[in-house]
């Protein structure tokens, strides 16, 4: 059963085309992991699920409902359906950690006091102290941000859960960490999740992996069985391989052109030689 | 606007943000209101009194300074001023916001950001501008009696009875009514330009350069009008 349907998505930025045409069907429960190159619209991709982009023709199902249909209080519901963890956290610099991860519940009518126990709780899950929730954002390292904007989505126990780029920025430890996290989530909340990462620790994680290219969906399948898919695209991307299908250089005069491996050998080289 | 319109008439009002954007906008502001009117009634009087001492009227000094300082240079000047101080800081800090995920995730957690970031930023404003244009209507009568009595040694009885004689509530009321719109002026379009700014740190500051511009631009404009049909009434 899939909770959530992507048909024919397709979205434009002026006259660039970033979507060209998605087809996507997400299992409910389970861990799906996005991949592809930068700039390929994989975080355009999750905003047009969540209903903060609107795409330029196709539909976003979510349980069967078109969220391009709903307004008002509806799309209050289904916002309350739906955790985002962004890429940089957002969180609220004004804000302390206890305001940033109660805010939903203190800006519905709670008391501070009502929403205490259930910080802790949330705080437990993502591994984070009491004593970081009087601290401002400025005042966390990068990953007890990514750790707070989780325990953010948390709040409100949502069905969904979609990961912007969770471990983007941080160091291996931090990532082996949070990719951890996650999964400890995944198998006792058992939401049906939504991963966009670069980073191929993800595959240990996830159920399923679906790679975007060219603004479609170019494989999607499981995720264990993703380092003996003999599919080009797969192949070439999560071994970093220059040459495949996949281009990985724009030329001089802005057309796509493939990276040969001698162009790519000399460049490596220039690139360590130069370094030092 | 026309969202935060509907949103003030449709949900709860943040009162605790409406006090900490009061305090921001209004009691913040208090210094530079102080010292911007207390010096344009100064200046004001002496240009006054270069005037009026070749027709032979320096009694009426008092009721050209605050006439002048109540039915225009209170409000406007208030008005400017706030928009360098606080117009710049509200699409400064929105801006950030916006650029930095922080509104989309509002939007995420079934927060308005209309409700919560623009509408106590407008309502304090348009109750806090007319109070600071007081204030600078005060000092600068104030500025003004220092430089009659103390620098040009005129009698402080005609100055203060030439205000009485000639300036009326109506005229308070004109100034207070003005420095209402330009609070509603300068908090929506710097909320606006932030709320859309775009393209990261340069965005924000192109945002805030143009908001500062168009806010102070749009309370000349305003004040031209509002001028007209005051004094129609």
């Amino acid at each position: 059963m899939s909770a959530i349907k992507l048909i024919n998505i397709k979205k434009r930025f002026g006259s660039r085309w970033v979507s060209k045409g998605v087809n996507l069907e997400i299992p409910a429960r389970q861990m799906t992991a996005i991949i592809g190159g930068s700039g390929e619209g994989k975080s355009v991709l999750l905003k047009q699920i969540i209903g903060l982009l609107k795409p330029t023709s196709g539909q976003v199902l979510i349980n069967d409902i078109d969220i391009a249909t709903l307004s008002g209080q509806d799309l209050d519901e289904h916002y309350k359906k739906i955790g985002y963890v962004f890429q940089s956290a957002a969180l609220l610099d004004s804000l302390t950690v206890f305001e940033n991860i109660g805010i939903t519940l203190l800006e519905h009518g709670m008391s501070r006091k009502q929403v205490l126990p259930i910080l802790k709780e949330k705080l437990a899950l993502v591994n984070l102290k009491e004593d970081c929730l009087r601290k401002y954002p400025s005042e966390l390292s990068g990953g007890m941000r990514k750790r707070v904007g989780l325990a953010r989505t948390l709040v409100t126990n949502p069905e969904i859960i979609l990961y912007d780029e969770p471990t983007t920025g941080l160091d291996p430890i931090t990532t082996h960490v949070i990719h951890n996290l996650m999964h400890r989530m995944q198998q006792q909340l058992r939401p049906t999740s939504i991963v966009v990462s670069h980073d191929v620790e993800i595959f240990n994680y996830a159920d399923n992996v679906a790679l975007l290219q060219d603004g479609q969906i170019r494989f999607f399948g499981s995720a264990r069985l993703i380092w003996q898919s003999d599919n080009p695209y797969i192949y070439q991307f999560i071994r970093g391989l220059p040459d495949g299908p996949i281009a990985t250089d724009t030329g001089t005069d802005g057309t796509e052109q493939r990276m040969l491996p001698s162009r790519f050998w000399k460049s490596y080289r220039r690139t360590t030689t130069s370094g030092g | 606007m026309a969202q935060a319109f509907r949103t003030l008439f449709s949900s709860r009002l943040r009162y605790g943000k409406l006090l900490a954007q009061m305090n921001s906008i209004g009691v913040n502001s208090l210094s530079i209101i102080f010292l911007t009117g207390l010096f344009t009634g100064m200046v004001f009087a002496l240009q006054s009194y270069i005037g009026f001492q070749r027709v032979g009227g320096t009694q009426y000094i008092g009721s050209v300074v605050a006439l002048g300082l109540t039915r225009e240079l209170g409000p406007v000047l208030t008005g400017l001023m706030v928009t360098g101080r606080v117009g710049s800081a509200i699409t400064a800090e929105i801006g950030s916001m916006r650029i930095t995920e922080q509104i989309d995730a509002l939007v995420t957690l079934c927060i308005n950001p209309f409700q919560y970031l623009i509408l106590p930023r407008i309502l304090a404003g348009v109750l806090v501008l007319p109070c600071l244009a007081l204030f600078s209507m005060a000092f600068g009568i104030i500025g003004g009696y220092f430089m009659c009595v103390n620098v040009l040694e005129l009698s402080p009885e005609d100055y203060v009875s030439s205000i009485r004689g000639f300036v009326e509530l109506s005229d308070v009321m004109s100034g207070i009514l003005k420095a209402g719109v330009f609070g509603l002026i300068l908090t929506s379009i710097s909320s606006y330009m932030g709320f859309n700014a775009r393209g990261g740190a340069r965005g924000v500051g192109i945002a805030t350069t143009q908001s500062v511009v168009l806010s102070s631009v749009m309370i000349l404009i305003v004040d031209c009008i509002l001028t007209r049909l005051l004094g129609r009434l």
